[in-house]
Parts: structure tokens; C-alpha cells; sequence
């Protein structure tokens, strides 16, 4: 059965965009209705999703046609378990974000509360619309608008470094969606259409085409500068490093992780497998790229000595996994990439929402002031275990299942090297975390006093928000057949190996 | 010879996107002041634009305005002859990108302001330099 008209799928997007400027205009009048009404915008896109996401389970996939306009003409909001996935990660990371970071907000940006949560807003409504969207020009815009609302968030963090981070992260940005924007236009001289299902039906006799080709690396190569796929990553661990405690903790779990489901949107609903697997034969060579992203951002984590740094090459890592995965051109692969979007928007999401707890109290992040933190933030550094034992992958939590299908899925493709990365990753991500932990264990003798005063436990509304990710990253994991049956297998496109 | 020559003019309009864009993407990398890499942007967003503009135009083609006979009230669709207009869409879309490679100008320059503010330069080798000895 197909349902035509679904309010939420609208509502989802409209209601963040809206309340964006009345929290704008409310910054002038009283600046303590700010915080809620960005809460309540979030809690309606939050139901919104979830709602949405019961109705494609039950129902199938959802069409909203926006003024009502038929499909090939006007904007077609097309969801199906993909993107209701993906809508209900984004909206439960940024609704838990906005209860952890008031504290933060309220330290680093007491003047501007105003700007920074209609910003925050507008980045999520771009997320959201980039995710909910079925239309490739639409998808363009969106994709515009949480890049923009992302480089001013990062140019409001480190006075020093962050406008400087931002600046580069603008430049570079620019290229990725312009190549994208190139590309759309390959697509719309060659098939004369920009809905994702009307082009995806246009391009099976077009295959051959040198267009469709040029549009294919420029889409490809635009998403990937998006992501920051190896070596197109440089801007990403300053700019995420130097953001604002706050909104570095949404625009790291969240952006990659969007980026990844639109390289897939596009690969699989778009192109076809068809096209990616028999007529273009680059996934060789994009398997090796991540493999060596995976190696790479492994290697660099390493050699920091900033907690949050260190963070940032792990995503870079990361990155690595998911794009290797979705291009190993098979159903465990493909599994594995999805399985990983999820867990993984959790996993770094309990890494950051740890380092802010640990920015809130320590100040500097440099690894030496985690000596004797277990006695100091107990809780903390609980999440903190959790969440870096899921990122090696230790079963129960739920880096190892989607890790486990990774591995079955490259050993079926017969892609060794990329096999070999995963685990060597998991054994510099042993390290990384490990070095940490008996830092924090051991490692008496550091100074016990901050620049901001004796240490404690962080404030308490932070330390439920990472209690509850971390507990959610353990579920995940236990629910893990569940998640890959109901929300996965569905979605794999017939026809894979 | 004169086969590229005519492989050139036939599809100048291509060519010259491709000329800008690259003027564009020069710009970007090569330039040291960020205020010339900012204008580098801008150029390298304005090739784009002009080639979206450029696929929907035809020789000869006019505005995509359909204009209805003196005393008659509808006009078939068969009697519209498709190859007298211009396709307005990817004109439309160009609207859109204007405006977002606008914002982006805005909050680039913007930022770069606050760059300023803080190192009292916009040289990027300069403002590198500092980032060091700190």
C-alpha cells in the first residue's frame, strides 16, 4: 500500500525552519525563550520522525508531493526505511544535543543564544531536508543551507582558530557542492528531469552515455569532498576541533553521516547497481581509498595529543568504513555501511557528548589532563568507556556488529586489503582508547586542579544525555539482527551478490 | 586544424564555463589574500551558473510566454511549437544558486572579517605564521 499524504513528512522539515526565525526575533524581546522554543521545535521534528518512521514500516514508502505538484514537475518528499532511519537519527542526536549543551551555550555564547540556536535550527532543517528530500536540486539547496549554518557555527567557536577553520571549511565546501551542482546539470541535459525516481528510471538506457559518466565522477567526487573522504578531508579536523563545544557535538556525528546516506541515495536509487557494478569499474579503486582512509585516520588519531583532535581523524577513519562498505558491491557489505550510519551517528555522538563534559571541566583537552580522571568524573568516563569500546567494536555494543558485517561482507568481495584495514583499525582504536583509559586509572600525579577550579563531575542534565547514548549504544547492539532485518534487508536493492 | 577550430566554436559556451571555472579554482588555490580567494569563489560559482543558463537557451528562442490569439480563449498544446521557447527551468534553478552562492559570499566575508579582527591581516601565510608560534 502507498500513502500519498502524510503531514509529517512536511512538518518535519517547515517547523525548524519556522521556529528558526521566531528564536531570532525572540533573542531581541527575552532571551530566555530562546532555549525552549528551539526544544519544542526539535521535540516536533523528533515525533515527526518517528512517526514516520512507524508508517514506513507499516505502510511502505511514503510520497509527499510539496503544493501538490505531480512528481516530475514539482519537489517530491520520498521516504522510504533509508531515509526514515536516517530522519530519526538525526532528529534524537540533535534533540538530546540541545538538553546537553545548555550549559555550554550558556558559557560559551551567553550573548548570543539568539544566533546560535536559530542557527542550530537551520542546520537542522537542512539535515533533515537533504535526508527527507527526493528531488536532486532540492537536495542541492538543502545541502547549501546546513553547510552555510554549519561554517558560521564553527566561526563562532575558538576565537583564534575557529573563523580561520571555518574559512577553509567555507572554500573547500564550495568546490564539493559546486562539483555536485555540475553534476545534477550533466544529469538534467542528458535525461531532462531532477526527481531521483524519475532520472533512476531514465538512466537505465543511458548507461553508455560519456554525460552520465562525467555526472557520475562529478556527484561522486562533490559528496565525497562533503564527507571528507581520504584525501579530501583536510578541512575537516580544524573546523570540527575549534567549533563551539556545543554545535562540534551535532555537526560531527550528524554531517558525515548524511553525507554517506546521499552518496548511497545516489549510488543505489539514482545510478543503479547496474551502473556502479558492470559499467563503471571504479569500486575497486574506491574500496582501496577508503581502506586507506580507514589506515590514515587511524594513524594520524594517534600521533594527537587532543582528545578532541584525536576524535576528529577517528571519524576521518570512519568516513573510511562506510564508503568502503556501500561500495563492496555486495549485501553484507551494503548491510554493514547502513548498520555503521546508525551506530556510528551514536558512538561518535557519546565521544563528543564525553569530550564536552570534559571540555566543561578540564578547559584544555590535551591527554595528560585525563590522569586520575576516574576518581574525578566517574560517571563521564563511564559513557567515555562505553562508547570507545564500541568504536574498537567489542561485542556487546554496536560498533561490533556492524564491524562483523564489514568483515564478512569484504571477505565475500575478496577485498583483503580493505579487510585488513578494518581490523588493524580496531587494533589502533584499542590503542588510542586503552591509552586513555590507564591514563585515567593510573596515571596519578597529574594536576588535579584546572584553570576552572577543582574538578567534579559535570553537570548533571550532561551526564544523563551521555548515560542515555551510551545505554543506547549497548541496546543497538543486542538489537542488532532486529535493526539489520526490519530496517536494512528491506532497503537492499535486489539483484546485489 | 580547422576541425577543432569548429569543435571549439560550436560549443563555446562550454568552453568558456570551463575557461572560468578554472580561472576560478586558480584563484582559490594560488592566491595567498583570502579576499582574492573569496573572489575566486565567487567566479568559479558564476561559471556554473552561466553554464546552467546556457543549456537552456536556443538559437532564436524566446520567453517561455505563450501568447493566445485575439479572440480566442485556450490555445491546444499540439499548436505550441516547443522549439520557438527557451526551457525557463534551469533559469529557475539559476535563481536559487544566485541566492545561495550570495549567502555564502555574505558569510564568507563575514567570517573573513573576523579574521581580520583578530590578526590584523588577511594574508594566509601570515595568519599561518602566527597560528605556529603560538
Amino acid at each position: 500500500m502507498m500513502t500519498t499524504d502524510n503531514v509529517f513528512a512536511v512538518l518535519l522539515v517547515v517547523t525548524p525552519l519556522v521556529c528558526a526565525f521566531f528564536v531570532m526575533g525572540l533573542h531581541w524581546v527575552d532571551r530566555r525563550w530562546c532555549y525552549p522554543l528551539a526544544v519544542i521545535a526539535n521535540g516536533i521534528s523528533f515525533i515527526s520522525a518517528v512517526e514516520i518512521l512507524i508508517s514506513v514500516v507499516k505502510h511502505g514508502t511514503i510520497h509527499y508531493r510539496l503544493g501538490g505538484w505531480r512528481p516530475p514537475i514539482g519537489i517530491e518528499y520520498r521516504i522510504d526505511l533509508l531515509n526514515a532511519v536516517v530522519l530519526v537519527i538525526v532528529s534524537t542526536v540533535a534533540l538530546v544535543n540541545l538538553f546537553a549543551s545548555y550549559n555550554d551555550i550558556s558559557r560559551e555564547l551567553p550573548e548570543k543564544k539568539g544566533t546560535f540556536y536559530s542557527l542550530y535550527l537551520l542546520f537542522l532543517t537542512g539535515l533533515l531536508g537533504v535526508v527527507v528530500t527526493g528531488d536532486l536540486f532540492n537536495l542541492y539547496v538543502l545541502l547549501e543551507i546546513t553547510s552555510l549554518s554549519a561554517y558560521s557555527q564553527i566561526a563562532l567557536g575558538d576565537v583564534r582558530r575557529g573563523p580561520f577553520a571555518s574559512l577553509n571549511y567555507i572554500f573547500i565546501g564550495v568546490i564539493g557542492a559546486s562539483f555536485y551542482l555540475l553534476g545534477v546539470g550533466y544529469i538534467y541535459i542528458m535525461t531532462g528531469s531532477l526527481n531521483m525516481a524519475d532520472v533512476a528510471h531514465l538512466l537505465t538506457r543511458l548507461h553508455y552515455s560519456q554525460a552520465i559518466f562525467v555526472a557520475f565522477i562529478f556527484c561522486m567526487v562533490g559528496v565525497w569532498i562533503k564527507m571528507a573522504l581520504f584525501p579530501l578531508h583536510i578541512w575537516l579536523p580544524n573546523a570540527y576541533t575549534y567549533a563551539p563545544t556545543a554545535s562540534g557535538r551535532v555537526i560531527a556525528p550528524l554531517m558525515t553521516k548524511v553525507m554517506v546516506y546521499v552518496m548511497i541515495r545516489l549510488m543505489f536509487t539514482v545510478f543503479g547497481i547496474t551502473y556502479l557494478f558492470k559499467v563503471v569499474h571504479i569500486s575497486q579503486f574506491v574500496v582501496w581509498l577508503a581502506s586507506v582512509a580507514i589506515i590514515y585516520g587511524g594513524l594520524m588519531a594517534l600521533s594527537q595529543n587532543n582528545l578532541k583532535k584525536m576524535l576528529t581523524y577517528i571519524i576521518v577513519s570512519e568516513i573510511g568504513y562506510m564508503v568502503g562498505g556501500a561500495w563492496l558491491g555486495n549485501k553484507l557489505g551494503l548491510t554493514g555501511a547502513i548498520l555503521h550510519i546508525i551506530n556510528d551517528a551514536f558512538m561518535t555522538f557519546a565521544l563528543f557528548l564525553a569530550a564536552g563534559n570534559f571540555a566543561y571541566r578540564l578547559g584544555e583537552l590535551t591527554l595528560d589532563n585525563f590522569n586520575d580522571i576516574f576518581s574525578k568524573m566517574p560517571w563521564t568516563m563511564a559513557g567515555f568507556v562505553v562508547a570507545g569500546l564500541s568504536i574498537i567494536g567489542v561485542p556487546p555494543t554496536c560498533g561490533f556488529f556492524s564491524k562483523w558485517y564489514l568483515l564478512l561482507g569484504a571477505f565475500a568481495a575478496r577485498q583483503y586489503f580493505f579487510f585488513v584495514a578494518l581490523i588493524l583499525s580496531s587494533l589502533v582504536n584499542a590503542i588510542l582508547f586503552f591509552r586513555i583509559f590507564e591514563k585515567g586509572l593510573f596515571g596519578g600525579g597529574g594536576h588535579h586542579v584546572s584553570v576552572r577550579g577543582e574538578i567534579q563531575e559535570a553537570p548533571v542534565n550532561m551526564i544523563i544525555c551521555l548515560g542515555l547514548i551510551s545505554v543506547g549504544l549497548v541496546v543497538l547492539g543486542l538489537y542488532a539482527g532486529d535493526i539489520v532485518n526490519t530496517f536494512i534487508i528491506p532497503f537492499i536493492p535486489q539483484g546485489l551478490g | 586544424m580547422q576541425h577543432i577550430f569548429q569543435e571549439i566554436m560550436g560549443k563555446y559556451n562550454y568552453w568558456l564555463y570551463i575557461v572560468l571555472m578554472m580561472i576560478g579554482l586558480y584563484g582559490m588555490i594560488a592566491k595567498n589574500n583570502l579576499i582574492k580567494k573569496l573572489v575566486g569563489m565567487n567566479i568559479f560559482q558564476t561559471a556554473i551558473i552561466l553554464f546552467y543558463i546556457s543549456i537552456g537557451y536556443k538559437k532564436g528562442g524566446t520567453l517561455p510566454i505563450i501568447e493566445i490569439p485575439h479572440g480566442h480563449h485556450s490555445i491546444s498544446p499540439a499548436a505550441i511549437d516547443i522549439d520557438k521557447y527557451i526551457n525557463p527551468l534551469p533559469h529557475v534553478l539559476m535563481l536559487t544558486a544566485i541566492v545561495v552562492s550570495v549567502a555564502t559570499f555574505g558569510v564568507a566575508v563575514a567570517v573573513a572579517l573576523k579574521i581580520y579582527k583578530e590578526y590584523n591581516t588577511l594574508e594566509e601565510d601570515e595568519i599561518r605564521m602566527r597560528l605556529r608560534e603560538r
